[in-house]
């Protein structure tokens, strides 16, 4: 019975949340709330995937903005030609390129492809750069700094290539979403659907990988990287499998993004919104089931309040959000609240 | 010197042999040269002074340090393979401190020993019930009690333990223990030193070890290292006669750094 | 000809002005182990210090002279809060003191913008430094040569210290083995602070050599901390010869990658260069042996 709790409680922490996300929200929110939620949810899909890399695998990921990154592009360029039509161009390239569109971007009109580029493409790119360097050994603080300018880079190179990116601008105006009207607010709503049931999806992955025994050799990799060579395992191949299903996250996250928040931009995916997206993971819990979703869906929701009401205070805030959480909660705030109540309730319990 | 193989059979296959084996940290030879032949189903001891070289023989051996020379178990070369494919190979070894997955419980660590034999296909799935060798490693070592505890709050022996345990769920050959009963009570010891000869015989097992006493009970060959080379190999008779290895050990037990 | 000494010269100013930034990096994280990303932020708090000099002392010949000894002071005080306030509690957990020290990072960049306002300020260049000389047809600035100057005063003294000094006898003891530092009486907590204040004074330095070059911004640090980072990591920890070489390295590399195609594309070259560079030598240039499992 303890165990059934144990093994299944979990699923249905996730089925109350999905209720919430898919029937109550959509009742209850304007649809700009809702939609904004549909961001937050975006944000917390990459959050699942940082759970899983740092929290169980130990690998502090600064710079998940670039998977994000990918997906949100891979799917605003497709957004860009539908809107422009079958044999259109992107507007920004004919106002700031000679009007003619480079040839990678041709493959982006199928939506299959596209789908196809989301999930593939940060597979890829995480394989090979994981694979340099796990197999080399480099790890902790040299992997998050490597991640972080791996960012950096990528924002600048973004920056750089406004025929071909919309550089600072990025991409924006899309009018259709596979088909659907993205004016109307019943499609609207359903993009909002997907988002919120890829996270769900993406949450039931990893409550798997949790459970699993790949779950357990990911903690033990990450407390003892070295002990688990001797088991027989190269912990660079436990480490590479962690960071590829979190990078494929994050480009899901991003590739949503896109249609739901109307525009994709360096300063979506660039160092500062990859630490952001930490910092969601570190208050929520980093190596909890829903800690980091639910904590990327309160720093969220704090970001559009603050920066609604006051915009620079929202910097602040965040810089003391990590300050705070990691030095008084390193293990997140839900596990404060978990030792809090247990010190309530233990001296009930104690009596047999 | 008593030699009683279990079998012709294993005999021709499983052993560890090593030559020539130098380990070579910028100019300083911490191991000079090695020669050893480890057979199976005997509890082979491997001793000597601090810095003698004992734990970098094994480190060479398992992949943990560059060396040159041969190390050789069942016609393959350790000495090319990377750790985890030695481990593999059926090489399995403990460290001087334990090591376990502090998190993990005992069951858990346990069984992810038994990992080596799992396709990546079959690690997607979660655990059900207790792995029948999972169950027999702990029963062997004495934690069944202990099973669902977090290897964290085990005491120092019970690491130990159960670090021979996972050993045995990863179905290692050749065990190579550094200095298992450091730290052990007196009971404990004796339980180590039986668990070894238990289990040793149907496998390799080379113990390093300080205390004489220990060796004494349970060693069927010593081997005593100085300075990076085997200073003599034989039982310990042989070696307890020998006024080399009395002299190489001398300063030690006139300080009376040696056991209790 | 110019297209081999423009980017060389050029890159080793750049290159010396990654050392500035890195030498402090080196010693914290290489010597304690502390990853701090809000050093950025002290090389902006020594830019802003080198600005607000100047307001007081207007001369800008003088202005700089007093700029170096302030900054130094002011970024190390920074550093040393920092370490009083917050990395006191972290030290046994290295990638956490790399998040807290990013919050601190974000608060120090806000704060700069509310203060001096988003737009970056000109510092002045005293006349002194107003120049340059043609070396092969490349009119290499002065302010360029001072950094180097600068870099190479900074690293000589830091080596001194640690080397020769008493002080730097105690901190590499403090680092090789802090119990036993502690049993023969040295006081390894205040250690740690000083080795703080040295390291954070050393990116002040750092930033009023950068003031000199692009004047002031809230945003300068966040351009400075990954490459100086990139820099100590490359370097190999625990020994100064490799920080000088790779930041050398890495900035005249950057240097000619820029003159070949754009500074973007740099970035992205010197970031591929840092991580082929790491699959020969994961541990950087210069290891420092250590045994066992860890
Ligand atoms: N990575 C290394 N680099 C340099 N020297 C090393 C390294 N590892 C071990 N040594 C040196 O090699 C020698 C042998 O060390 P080793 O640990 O193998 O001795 P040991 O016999 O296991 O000693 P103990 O009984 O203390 O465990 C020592 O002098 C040690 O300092
Ligand atoms: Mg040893």
């Amino acid at each position: 019975m303890k165990s059934l709790v144990r093994t299944f409680g979990p699923l249905v922490a996730i089925a109350v949340l999905a209720v919430l996300l898919l029937v109550v929200a959509p009742a209850v929110l304007s649809p700009f709330r809702l939609n904004n939620l549909g961001k937050y949810c975006c944000w917390a899909i990459a959050a699942v995937g940082i759970g899983l890399a740092w929290g169980r695998g130990g690998m502090l990921v600064m710079g998940q903005g670039v998977f994000f990154g990918i997906g949100g592009y891979a799917m605003a360029m497709h957004l860009k030609l539908e809107a422009a039509g079958p044999e259109g161009i992107p507007d920004f390239m004919l106002l700031y390129g000679d009007g003619t569109m480079p040839g990678w971007w041709e493959p982006f009109r199928s939506g299959a492809f596209t789908l196809f580029a989301i999930i593939a493409l940060p597979a890829v790119a995480a394989a090979i750069l994981g694979y340099a360097i796990f197999k080399r050994r480099v790890k902790g603080a040299y992997f998050a700094i490597l991640t972080q300018a791996l960012a950096v880079v990528f924002a600048t190179l973004l920056i750089a290539t406004i025929q071909e990116t919309g550089g600072f601008n990025g991409l924006n105006q899309f009018t259709f979403f596979f088909g659907y009207n993205l004016y109307d607010p019943v499609n609207k709503k359903m993009v909002y659907s997907i988002a919120a049931g890829l996270l769900i999806g993406c949450l039931v992955l990893v409550w798997q990988l949790y459970r699993s025994r790949f779950g357990e050799l990911l903690i033990a990799t990450r407390d003892a990287e070295e002990r688990v060579r001797f088991l027989g395992h190269d912990p660079a191949n436990v480490k590479l499998a962690a960071f590829v299903v979190a990078a494929v996250m994050a480009s899901i996250g991003g590739a949503m993004f896109a249609p739901i928040a109307g525009i994709i931009s360096p300063s979506d995916v660039d160092a500062t919104a990859s630490i952001f997206l930490i910092a969601g993971v570190a208050l929520g819990g980093r190596a909890l089931l829903l800690g980091p979703a639910l904590g990327a869906l309160a720093v969220g929701y704090g970001r559009s309040t603050l920066s609604e009401s006051f915009p620079d205070q929202w910097t602040y805030f965040l810089g003391a959000l990590f300050i705070a959480v990691i030095l008084l909660f390193p293990a997140g705030l839900a596990s404060a609240v978990g030792r809090a109540a247990r010190l309530v309730v233990r001296p009930k319990e104690a009596t047999p | 010197m008593k030699i009683d193989h279990p079998s012709p059979d294993d005999l021709g296959q499983d052993y560890l042999e090593i030559r020539g084996l130098t380990v070579d940290f910028d100019g300083f030879k911490a191991v000079d040269g090695v020669d050893l032949t480890l057979l199976q189903g005997r509890v082979h001891f491997l001793i000597g002074p601090n810095g003698a070289g004992k734990t970098t023989l094994v480190d060479a051996a398992t992949g943990l340090v560059p060396a040159t020379g041969l190390a050789r178990y069942r016609n393959q070369d350790l000495l090319s393979m990377r750790s985890h494919k030695i481990v593999r190979a059926g090489v399995g070894r403990t460290f001087q401190t334990a090591t376990v997955f502090e998190e993990l419980s005992v069951l858990q660590n346990l069984d992810i020993a038994g990992g080596v034999h799992r396709s990546p296909f079959a690690l997607l799935r979660a655990r059900r019930g207790v792995p029948s060798y999972v169950a027999e490693a702990l029963e062997t070592v004495g934690l069944a009690d202990l099973r669902d505890r977090p290897a964290g709050v085990l005491a120092h022996g019970q690491k130990q333990w159960l670090e021979i345990g996972m050993l045995l769920v990863q179905d290692a050959r050749v065990m190579l223990l550094d200095e298992p009963v450091a730290g052990m009570s007196a009971e404990e010891r004796e339980e180590t030193g039986a668990l070894l000869q238990r289990i040793g015989e149907e496998r390799t097992i080379v113990v390093i070890e300080h205390d004489m006493d220990f060796v004494r009970e349970f060693a069927d060959v010593v081997t005593v290292m100085h300075a990076g080379k085997v200073l003599m190999e034989g039982s310990v008779t042989e070696i307890q006669a020998s006024p080399e290895v009395q002299e190489v050990y001398l300063g030690r037990t006139v300080e009376g750094t040696s056991h209790a | 000809m110019d297209s081999f000494t423009t980017p060389l010269l050029a890159g080793t100013a750049t290159g010396a002005l990654l050392l500035i930034a890195a030498l402090g990096l080196a010693l914290t994280f290489g010597q304690m182990g502390v990853i701090n990303m809000a050093h950025g932020e002290f090389l902006m708090a020594g830019a802003y210090t080198a600005f607000v000099t100047q307001q007081i002392v207007t001369n800008a010949d003088i202005s700089i002279v007093v700029a170096l000894p302030a900054a130094f002071v002011v970024a190390g005080l920074l550093g040393l809060l920092l370490e009083v306030t917050v990395i006191t509690w972290m030290y046994r957990r290295p990638l956490d003191t790399l998040l807290v020290t990013v919050g601190v990072g974000l608060v120090l960049q806000q704060l700069a913008k509310d203060i001096f306002g988003a737009q970056g300020d000109p510092v002045r260049t005293p006349t002194w430094l107003d120049g340059n000389i043609d070396v092969f047809g490349y009119h290499w600035p002065y302010r360029q040569m001072f950094t180097i100057v600068l870099a190479v005063m900074a690293l000589i003294a830091l080596a001194a210290l640690l080397k020769y000094s008493a002080f730097g006898r105690q901190i590499r003891a403090t680092v090789q083995n802090r119990d036993l530092a502690e049993t023969v009486g040295i006081r390894t907590r205040a250690v740690d602070r000083i080795t703080f204040f040295i390291g954070s004074g050393l990116a002040g330095i750092g930033g009023v050599a950068v003031s000199l070059i692009s004047g002031t911004n809230p945003r300068l640090g966040t351009t400075y901390i990954i490459s100086a980072f990139l820099v100590v990591v490359a370097g190999g920890l625990g020994q100064l010869k490799g920080t000088v070489i790779a930041a050398f390295a890495v900035g005249i590399a950057t240097s000619f990658f820029a003159d070949w195609t754009s500074a973007s594309m740099a970035q992205v070259a010197t970031f591929a260069l840092v991580v082929v560079f790491l699959q020969l030598r994961p541990q950087g240039l210069f290891v420092v042996r250590s045994r066992g499992l860890a």
